[in-house]
């Protein structure tokens, strides 16, 4: 292996370590999903204004933008793992990448749902056809094709080794969708959040918006490691490191 | 420092396979970046551009002060228009909550004589979220520089 990658990250790589690490996190990053997802939801049904334009209606984005957001980003973490999979071939990144397909196709069906219930009263249709709708449906797609990849083959490796050159080839796709209000005339709203500079939303609506992120992304962590784990165990069936804990769990 | 040679060639062929993906995505981006447009402003279609669509979707604002409602029907009419042209739009049935005066809309239909007949009519909202009290804030402010931009001007008037 090479010798440039840090010591710690080779040990974080090796299942019996990961599979610590991720069992001590996993309920913190749980709970602070939790906590601050019931502090976002209270701020933006409860506290939040009504808006302006749209009235009660928008407070939908509450769920829809964090969807999104999650969306990308979780594809975007995918490829990166599905990268290191391909390249080095470390058991660990085919696991993360490969466990992470279905919580980001969940989150990208829950921003085509709110996204369809908002599109219905505000613009007038539930579906169009515009860039932005149009390439979220394609990363929807990807994801299927990742995960249906990944389940079609015998052997678990083999099956995520492919299924990552899909998802590695599909991550062009996620600069499409954030892009796609800019390159093209769009239905769609441009973005209203902008990380170098002012957002277009007052701080009353904008900080259960950026809470709800951070409790999304805390959700995805708990939810790939809780995942990670039971695979990890799966694939290892067979090792020491998993006998040693099936027989602590046997005891009384 | 040195990789193997193993992963070295992997992470060529896969660099590789990735330029040639992202290639292909460009080119197909941008061969299609006529046709990906979702809209046509009322002064494009006036400059012809909407000659070889026999339907297309139209957009722009609709003019303060355009919309009329027919009495014994659905029937609206209004004028959509843009920083350099504006175009009468005839529609027959329920339109967006968001509908009404200096909203962004985009209809889609044809065009009848100088008119565009539309069949659906959408209303497009833009990123900006605000309570009503900083909107109205904001409006009262506008209109009082207005007025106080006007009131210096006509002192520096002789």
């Amino acid at each position: 292996m090479s010798n440039w990658i840090p010591l710690w990250l080779h040990k974080l790589g090796s299942p019996p370590t990961f599979y610590r690490f991720a069992g001590a996190l996993q309920p913190w990053a749980m709970t602070l999903a939790l906590l601050l997802g019931a502090i976002a939801l209270y701020g933006g049904l409860v506290l939040a204004p009504a808006d302006y334009q749209q009235g009660d209606a928008y407070r939908i984005i509450f769920i829809h933008v964090p969807s999104a957001e999650m969306s990308m980003f979780i594809y975007a973490a995918m490829g990166v793992a599905a990268f290191i999979a391909l390249v080095w071939r470390i058991k660990l990144a085919e696991v993360v990448a490969m466990e992470s397909a279905p919580i980001g196709a969940a989150f990208t069906f829950i921003t085509l749902v709110t996204g369809s219930l908002w599109g219905k009263p505000m613009w007038g249709t539930w579906w169009t056809w515009d860039a932005r709708l149009t390439s979220e449906l394609v990363l929807l797609f990807l994801y299927l094709g990742v995960i249906g990849l990944y389940h079609a083959f015998e052997d678990r490796r083999q099956g995520a080794r492919a299924a990552a050159f899909l998802a590695i080839i599909g991550i062009i796709n996620v600069p499409i969708v954030h892009f796609s209000v800019n390159w093209w005339n769009t239905l769609h709203q441009g973005s209203t959040i902008n990380v170098f500079g002012q957002s277009k939303m007052s701080w009353d609506m904008l900080w259960p918006l950026l809470t709800m992120m951070l409790a999304t992304k805390f959700y995805y962590a708990a939810s790939l490691f809780r995942r990670a784990r039971t695979d990890l165990l799966a694939m290892e069936g067979g090792k020491d490191w998993v006998r040693k804990i099936a027989a602590d769990e046997a005891k009384p | 420092m040195p990789m193997n040679p193993t992963p070295k060639r992997r992470l060529t062929i896969v660099l590789l396979i990735l330029a040639a993906a992202a290639i292909a995505a460009v080119l197909v981006v941008v061969a299609l970046q006529n046709n990906m447009n979702y809209l046509l402003t009322p002064s494009q279609v006036q400059s012809g551009e909407a000659g070889s669509y026999n339907t297309f979707r139209l957009g722009g604002m609709v003019k303060a002060g355009s919309i009329q409602r027919s009495n014994d029907s659905l029937k609206v009419t209004f004028t959509v228009v843009d920083a350099g042209g504006a175009m009468p739009v005839e529609y027959t049935g329920i339109l967006p909550d968001l509908f009404r005066d200096n909203q962004s809309v985009i209809a889609t239909g044809h065009m009848d004589n100088a008119h565009f007949i539309a069949t659906e009519v959408l209303a497009k909202h833009d990123e900006t979220y605000m309570p009503k009290e900083l909107k109205d804030a904001m409006a009262k402010a506008h209109a009082n520089k207005k007025i106080e931009d006007a009131a210096a001007a006509q002192d520096k008037m002789p």
